[in-house]
């Protein structure tokens, strides 16, 4: 039945279904009196009877009732489902209280008692309301008349001869001036929320050209903040991370100035002719910010001296000046020049010669 | 309680006191009646529906206890693993919501489950309306408000789960930094700009939380609100069927039956994120460890629905050059990480556009496509999946090397290759299987469906009897709709070009159309030959049916 019909069959029917109030547009003023006592009819509780009553009641087309037997059999599952819910929202309370937390293991206890106690809630909820649905609310295939989305041609064109005709009165078509200077007036302010975000943050300038490490600052140990000697750092193979002295905590510069120390065989390296001194003794120094978007380059395979990154499998050879080998790193891990203070601990010989990290725009072409 | 016609006094007072004020007595049962068409996969989408509802309910209590502070504090606290450990309040805080708050872990970890949910959901249900059309004209707009929904709930998820500031997740970030840079000109200053000075400096996390709870689940709330809103005002699609058409809509009420319903679904979708929430652990940071940009796990994997970027990002080749050697255009994050993201959601947000415009099709639709049906838009989505799929388990191919024992490369490698040849074949092998399926439903409403009946002729032969198919599924059968092709031929028999096909566009447009239609057959007013019971006339009917499927 359509929503129209539904309007002409309301009024029709002095004995409407369900409610007194779908009576058309005359009848807006409630005709149910309210306080008055039930009719009769609330005490037949037998339902069939009084669908056989509303038999040729149109509304009620499309809406299979189900057998009352297998209803009031659903119903007792239903309260069983409903009860269960209660039954575990109070143990979700009482678990609450009984189980406490601040250990992990308590936490664990805790997290399954109301966890499972939650859940059982909610799905005997729905578990009682699907049984609900399907059992005992009638089954319903009723039809419902779709109205054109599109308006009349004469609706449209009604629409458009207000509009324009008051967009005419308004001024705003016929006057050109305040047209455009309205429109100008409202630029500038629209761009006030980009020009508010600013003071943000500062400018790039070149800070992400340069890190922390300059000639003679010590290399130390990742985690133990200890300085490492060229003596003691002997077997190949090694690797360990290490990071500028006086920066331990300080995650800003340590995002830049992070480097893999690798001891190598000296004869196992391949390096430029300009970079050969920067190494003491087979020991080099590459940054560990991989240079596609930023992790650390941190594993490590002895045999082949290839260093890999765990994100995105960039990998670099560390014979070879850190080249790139495999993966979407586009340039080489810079290699931090190093060498040896006079108490033989490792220190760099100046910052590193190109950005680490991520490419950016205003990198440009750096000899590596 | 049998209420009869006159009702409960007192709820009548309310309805009165509401009536008297907002006049609802008639659009509200107007509304109450509306019809819902019944099938399971018209709830596909209110699982993300309500997964937001289950979002926005944990997501205030957790911010009753969470810290968005990236000032360093040194940590004593339940989990003595990490006592002494230098960290941020952000994640010292998530810690006492998992060990020192009761039901903390339970919340914490039902809101990232409902996160999952939600995007997988809504992933779901668009591959639902898709391959039905149910984006068709009177809803293409819809469908756009959908795309940017899911676009909003990948960036509102990536933006949550870096909040703890965890080792996994401050990776994700760096990542997210890196893509940043390497946008051309501009990139430096948004990363400036964004995180306050360099990585990881000490604003990104309360300016992604401020993001994370205030500014994207609002836009998010008014477009669900829109979403739903077209969705009432526009009634539902349904399935094509008996007595269904584009002018009627079949199914139970709003009001008793599918209110009841999907109350109930809202239930079981919260019992089943609670179900995972109790017995599946994610995310459980503790084990991360704080974040720190000097070290990673190995097999850092993000959540599921950034996985594909993270594949698209591993396959990229390692493309990068400089402008007159000053400036630097990193193609190997630049290409991956924002142009194929964006082709992504573009080709989708346009979709429906496009393929109304290849068909010419103008018409409104209310009863949707079996998938079958429109064979070349089924294949693409096919193509769509498997250019998705792809770059998604590539995003954990050192899981698969790992666990298949294969070469990581080799895995790499696999996919650089797969990413252009599957989908193709995908292509192919869907549209060929759509149209076969046309085929057999032809044959199946022209001869009956096997009814497994083996009958022995007079002459021994065998044959197997075939029955004709119910009233329900005929009618469900011919819904098929033929797809319009564009008036054929450059031009028609006075020269005048058809309307629509000129210049180089017109040509593509036919190209595509016919490319489009290409094999398409109609299914309606075919007649059932026969009724299965005589042998010969089954005989008879086998050969008409292997000319008819020569003659096409």
């Amino acid at each position: 039945m359509t929503d129209d019909n539904e309007k002409n069959t309301g009024g029709a029917e002095p004995n409407g279904t369900g409610n007194g109030s779908g009576n058309g547009h005359g009848g807006r003023r409630p005709r149910r009196v309210i306080g008055t006592p039930a009719p009769a009819e609330s005490h037949r509780l037998l339902s069939q009877e009084r669908e056989h009553e509303e038999e040729p009641d149109i509304e009620r087309a499309g809406i299979h009732p189900r057998p009352e037997k297998s209803a009031r059999r659903a119903e007792k599952i239903v309260a069983l489902f409903f009860t269960l819910a209660f039954l575990a929202g109070i143990a979700f309370i009482v678990a609450y209280w009984v189980l406490g937390v601040h250990s992990p293991e308590k936490t664990r206890i805790s997290n399954i008692g109301l966890g499972a106690t939650l859940t059982i809630a909610l799905l005997a909820i729905a578990c009682g309301a699907v049984v609900w649905v399907r059992r005992i609310m009638p089954e319903y295939e009723v039809v419902q008349e779709r109205h054109p989305l599109n308006s009349t041609p004469e609706e449209k064109k009604a629409f458009a001869k207000y509009f324009y005709s008051n967009a005419d009165d308004s001024g705003f078509t016929k006057r050109p001036l305040l047209r455009r200077t309205m429109m100008l007036a409202m630029a500038p302010l629209g761009l006030l929320p980009i020009v508010l975000l600013r003071d943000t943050g500062p400018m790039p300038k070149n800070k992400l050209r340069h890190t922390v490490w300059k000639t003679g600052t010590r290399l130390v140990i990742d985690g133990t903040n200890a300085p490492i000697k060229a003596s003691e750092f002997d077997s190949p193979g090694g690797i360990i991370t290490v990071i500028p002295e006086g920066y331990e905590d300080n995650l800003d510069e340590l995002a830049k100035a992070t480097v893999l120390l690798i001891k190598m065989r000296p004869e196992e390296l391949e390096l430029p002719a300009d970079k050969q001194n920067w190494t003491v003794d087979g020991i080099i120094a590459y940054s560990k910010i991989c240079t596609h978007v930023g992790c650390p380059a941190a594993l490590y395979e002895q045999q082949t001296h290839h260093i890999l990154c765990p994100c995105h499998q960039s990998t670099f050879d560390a014979r070879k000046a850190a080249k790139v080998i495999f993966g979407p790193a586009g340039h080489p891990l810079p290699m931090l020049p190093i060498t040896t203070d006079a108490e033989g601990y490792l220190v760099a010989q100046s910052d590193f010669h190109e950005p680490v990290g991520p490419s950016f725009w205003e990198r440009g072409s750096v000899k590596s | 309680m049998s209420t009869g016609t006159t009702g409960n006094k007192a709820l009548n007072g309310v309805g009165n006191y509401i009536d008297d004020r907002f006049h609802v007595a008639e659009g509200l049962k107007r509304n109450l009646k509306k019809v819902f068409p019944d099938h399971w996969s018209f709830m596909l989408g209110e699982i993300a529906l309500y997964s937001f509802i289950i979002l926005l309910l944990t997501g205030v209590f957790l911010t009753l206890f969470f810290n968005p502070s990236m000032q360093d504090v040194v940590y004593h606290g339940a989990y003595s693993k990490l006592n002494g450990m230098k960290m941020s309040q952000a994640y010292e805080s998530t810690l006492k919501i998992s060990f020192d708050v009761r039901g903390g872990l339970l919340i914490r970890q039902i809101h990232h489950w409902a996160a999952v949910i939600m995007f997988a959901s809504m992933l779901v249900h668009m591959l639902r309306v898709f391959f039905t059309g149910a984006f068709r004209k009177p809803r293409e707009i819809n469908w756009v408000i959908g795309v940017v929904m899911l676009t909003l709930v990948m960036v509102e998820g990536l933006f949550g789960y870096s909040l703890p500031d965890d080792l996994l997740s401050g990776m994700g970030l760096r990542i997210f930094e890196g893509v940043l840079l390497s946008i051309p000109v501009v990139g430096t200053y948004l990363q400036m700009f964004l995180f306050g000075g360099e990585f990881p400096g000490h604003d990104i996390i309360p300016r992604l939380y401020s993001l994370h709870i205030l500014l994207i689940p609002g836009i998010l709330l008014a477009l669900v609100g829109a979403h739903f809103m077209i969705l009432w005002h526009q009634k539902h699609t349904q399935w094509p069927g008996k007595g269904r058409t584009d002018q009627n809509v079949i199914g139970g009420p709003m009001y008793p039956a599918f209110m009841a319903k999907t109350g109930a679904y809202f239930f079981f979708t919260f019992g089943v994120i609670g179900l995972l929430s109790t017995f599946a652990q994610i995310n459980p940071i503790w084990l991360y460890g704080p974040f720190t940009p000097t070290s990673i796990s190995a097999g850092s994997q993000p959540d599921f629905y950034m996985g594909f970027l993270e594949g698209v990002l591993r396959i990229f080749p390692a493309w990068e050059f400089t402008i007159a050697g000053h400036y630097t255009v990193t193609l190997s994050v630049l290409i991956p990480a924002l142009l194929i993201l964006g082709a992504i959601f573009t080709v989708l947000g346009v979709y429906p556009f496009v393929e109304a415009w290849i068909t010419g099709d103008k018409q409104e639709h209310h009863v949707l496509d079996r998938p079958r049906n429109n064979a070349t838009r089924t294949a693409f989505g096919a193509f769509g999946i498997t250019v998705y799929g792809l770059f998604w388990l590539c995003g954990s191919n050192d899981i698969l090397a790992e666990k298949l024992d294969i070469s990581l490369y080799s895995t790499t490698w696999f996919f650089r290759v797969a990413i252009f040849v599957l989908p193709v074949l995908m292509f192919i092998a869907v549209r060929r299987i759509c149209l076969g399926l046309q085929r057999r439903d032809r044959e199946m409403l022209a001869h009956g469906y096997e009814s497994g009946i083996i009958k022995r002729l007079p002459s021994g032969e065998f044959i197997e009897v075939h029955k004709p198919v119910s009233e329900e599924i005929r009618a469900h059968v011919e819904g098929k709709k033929v797809i319009p092709a564009l008036p054929g031929g450059e031009s028609d028999a006075n020269g005048v070009p058809a309307p629509g096909s000129k210049g180089p566009l017109g040509k593509l447009r036919r190209r595509l159309n016919r490319a489009y239609v290409e094999n398409d057959i109609s299914l309606s007013g075919i007649e059932s030959h026969g009724d299965g019971h005589g042998g010969h006339e089954e005989l008879e009917s086998h050969g008409e049916r292997e000319r008819e499927l020569t003659r096409d």
